[in-house]
């Protein structure tokens, strides 16, 4: 009876092998008609739950505008939840590449995870598209021929609002932001620009990550009397900063400024303390751009709801890909090729067209926004066509 | 730093650490008094949060939505007693941790599926919603002092409870022996729910109370937890007026760390527990 048993199941077990093993070798008899396998390593779950999600939605929809392809490129999906958490992330990447033996990998929010991924990326060789992920050193230091990013770098959006406080007549101003890499990122590109234009930054003021009890901060503004304030906070912490300093009076004597983040997906619980806010960022709302109208349309038929700055990442990632797919036609093989494909593409983003810089960091307009109720509308370009210095990279 | 400078850095450090005792004091009896290691107080801190924002959305009114949501929450607290704590006081206090850190995953979970992962506020009500102005630059919003407010009453009452009444007396014996309490004919099993119940309460109500000031947002229930248990453990487990006191020192160390040391900002709280753990290794005040 139970030799029975032990015989019946290594029988199935068997099959189950040999199942598996015909799986990966498939491809090759069908070399033709391959898939492209698109590893998308993104936060499904926790805080950035809504970012991964956006920027899903948004690579989805280029591929559903393409007919469901990718660059002529049929395509297949294969998903991890990074869970920002970067302890998990080599694991999760290596899941994707050695596992999945996915062809490019499309990720993500937290700038700690995305860090180890390029790490990852550099070791095996695996091509690396960042869709969100602000860490300089991403397209500096790390930066490396099969690694991409479709967003911005922390100082891209800081130095911008340098060069607008400066000619908005700024003379003194304090910064605060959390003490941790992006943050310092942000204010050293604010610094750099703010300073070569004549200003002066007469305090850097930092707060520990993720505190946010900001009232000794605010007390220390109002006793320091600058012209301006430049900050750098994101989500939670936005939401309590911006309403804070709102409640502590300091709104209408010190004008706040800051990277576009403050303001974006925080509006409404911000309510009214965020009401006629500067922030800069790679993207507005009210933009006059064709493509920028159309994709919102698509966008909100699609997913029956308004996209944001992460689809738009998201929605490029894929294009950016598809640009170096169509010119390989689809042989991913073909790496050289592919990567200066994507190298010297010029990508029809809906936040304005922009091309790549040498390190693989869009270059791009930087818009200077005003809030106005729940939108974060466009009032100039604060910086044309905004490279990254890339510095430490070496390629 | 001028006087001046220095007064209202006094009266953030005070203002901060009367919410820390707040938010810590639900702590203080689950974990102070009933011995329960509850990693899962945050969460209760965040669901407390949540309620505020969902019920103020709902009934547009603050006061109301406290209201309610003290009611559901203590119904709650009655009921995760009931199915899940009764069932751990024998246990070794790793299942506690356990079954805690498994609560928060639950909330955290529930919580997205039912408000979702956006950052949300609520709005001050009207009539607290006034500025008072302390210097030329800066003024002070009355909720904030309207908080503190409500954290002293909250600590005298709690104070009264524990030491004054029959109740506290009972749940002080039954914290210090609990089959002699129950063997005097004292039904010690609903005494404790209602203490856990309170506790979940208490943490709730603190979420609910800082959700204008601090906003709602995922996973801020774990950004508190473990300013809890330093408030608890350095004003001594158990003790309602140690926990007072310890909230108001970590208090006056965080903001006067921000501002005289800013480089080691983060470390002033834990080097003054350390410093109170190797003076007193039972905390500042000695169990009740």
């Amino acid at each position: 009876m139970s030799h029975e048993v032990n015989r019946r199941q290594f029988l199935l077990s068997s099959a189950a092998v040999a199942a598996g093993l015909a799986l990966p070798s498939a491809p090759l008899f069908a070399q033709g008609a391959r898939k492209v396998r698109v590893g998308l390593m993104l936060p499904y779950t926790g805080t950035y739950a809504a970012l991964g999600n956006a920027i899903t939605n948004g690579f989805k929809l280029a591929v559903e505008q393409g007919g469901g392809k990718l660059g002529g490129s049929e395509v297949e999906y294969f998903t991890v939840d990074d869970e920002s958490d970067a302890a998990k992330a080599p694991e999760n990447a290596n899941k994707l590449i050695k596992r999945d033996n996915v062809d490019v990998l499309v990720g993500t929010v937290h700038s700690g995870v995305a860090l180890a991924m390029a790490r990852v990326a550099r070791e095996t060789k695996s091509l690396l598209i960042v869709p969100n992920a602000g860490a300089d050193e991403i397209t500096g230091p790390l930066c490396a021929p099969n690694i991409f990013r479709t967003s911005f770098s922390a100082w891209q959006p800081a130095y911008a609002m340098g060069n607008v406080m400066a000619e908005r007549k700024h003379k003194n101003v304090v910064t605060l932001s959390w003490k941790y890499s992006f943050g310092e990122q942000s204010v050293a590109g604010f610094k750099e620009a703010f300073e070569k234009a004549g200003g002066k930054v007469v305090k850097e003021l930092y707060l520990p990550f993720p505190n946010v009890e900001f009232q000794p901060y605010l007390t220390e503004i109002a006793a320091l009397k600058p012209d301006a304030v430049f900050v750098f906070f994101a989500g939670g912490g936005a939401v309590k900063f911006v309403k804070d300093y709102a409640a502590a009076g300091l709104k209408s004597t010190i004008p706040l400024y800051g990277s576009g983040f403050l303001t974006d997906g925080t509006l409404e619980a911000q309510g009214d303390a965020a009401e006629g806010l500067l922030t800069t960022l790679h993207y507005a709302d009210g933009l006059d751009i064709p493509k920028d109208k159309e994709f919102r349309a698509a966008y909100a038929s699609a997913f029956k709801m308004q996209p944001d700055v992460y689809a738009v990442q998201g929605y490029d990632a894929a294009q950016l890909f598809a640009a170096g797919l169509a010119a390989v036609k689809g042989d991913v093989g073909k790496r050289d090729e592919l990567v200066k494909a994507m190298e010297s593409a010029t990508i029809d983003s809906p936040r304005g067209k922009f091309t790549l810089s040498k390190a693989h960091n869009p270059v791009q307009d930087i818009y200077l926004r005003k809030v106005e109720g729940k939108e974060n509308k466009v009032v100039a370009v604060a910086a044309k066509a905004l490279a990254d210095p890339a510095r430490g990279c070496r390629m | 730093m001028d006087l001046t400078t220095f007064l209202i850095q006094l009266l953030n450090a005070l203002q901060y650490g009367l919410l820390l005792f707040l938010v810590a004091s639900g702590l203080t009896l689950i974990f102070g008094i009933m011995g329960i290691i509850n990693l899962a107080h945050g969460s209760f801190y965040m669901m407390g949060a949540y309620m505020a924002f969902a019920l103020t959305s709902a009934t547009g009114n603050l006061f109301v939505a406290i209201l309610l949501g003290i009611a559901l929450s203590a119904l709650i607290g009655f009921l995760l007693e009931w199915g899940l704590f009764s069932r751990l006081y024998k246990r070794d206090h790793l299942d506690q941790v356990l079954l805690t850190y498994g609560l928060i995953l639950v909330f955290e979970e529930i919580r997205s599926m039912i408000v979702g992962d956006d950052v949300h506020g609520v709005r001050i009500p009207e009539m607290l919603s006034a500025s008072i102005q302390l210097s030329e630059t800066l003024s002070y919003p009355v909720y904030r002092l309207f908080m503190s407010a409500v954290c002293i009453v909250l600590a005298v009452l709690m104070y009264w409870l524990i030491r004054h009444t029959r109740l506290g007396m009972m749940i002080r014996a039954g914290s210090s022996n609990r089959e002699m309490v129950q063997s005097l004919g004292i039904n010690i099993d609903l005494i404790y729910r209602l203490v856990f119940a309170l506790g979940v309460t208490l943490a709730a109500f603190a979420g609910m109370l800082a959700a204008p000031v601090s906003s709602v947002y995922p996973g801020m229930g774990n950004q508190v937890l473990i300013i809890c248990f330093v408030v608890v453990v350095i004003g001594g487990v158990g003790s309602v007026w140690g926990a007072l006191v310890a909230a108001l020192l970590i208090g006056l160390a965080d903001t006067f760390g921000k501002v005289i040391i800013p480089d080691y900002a983060g470390l002033t709280v834990y080097l003054l527990m350390a410093a109170v753990l190797l003076w007193r290794p039972e905390g500042i005040f000695r169990r009740i």
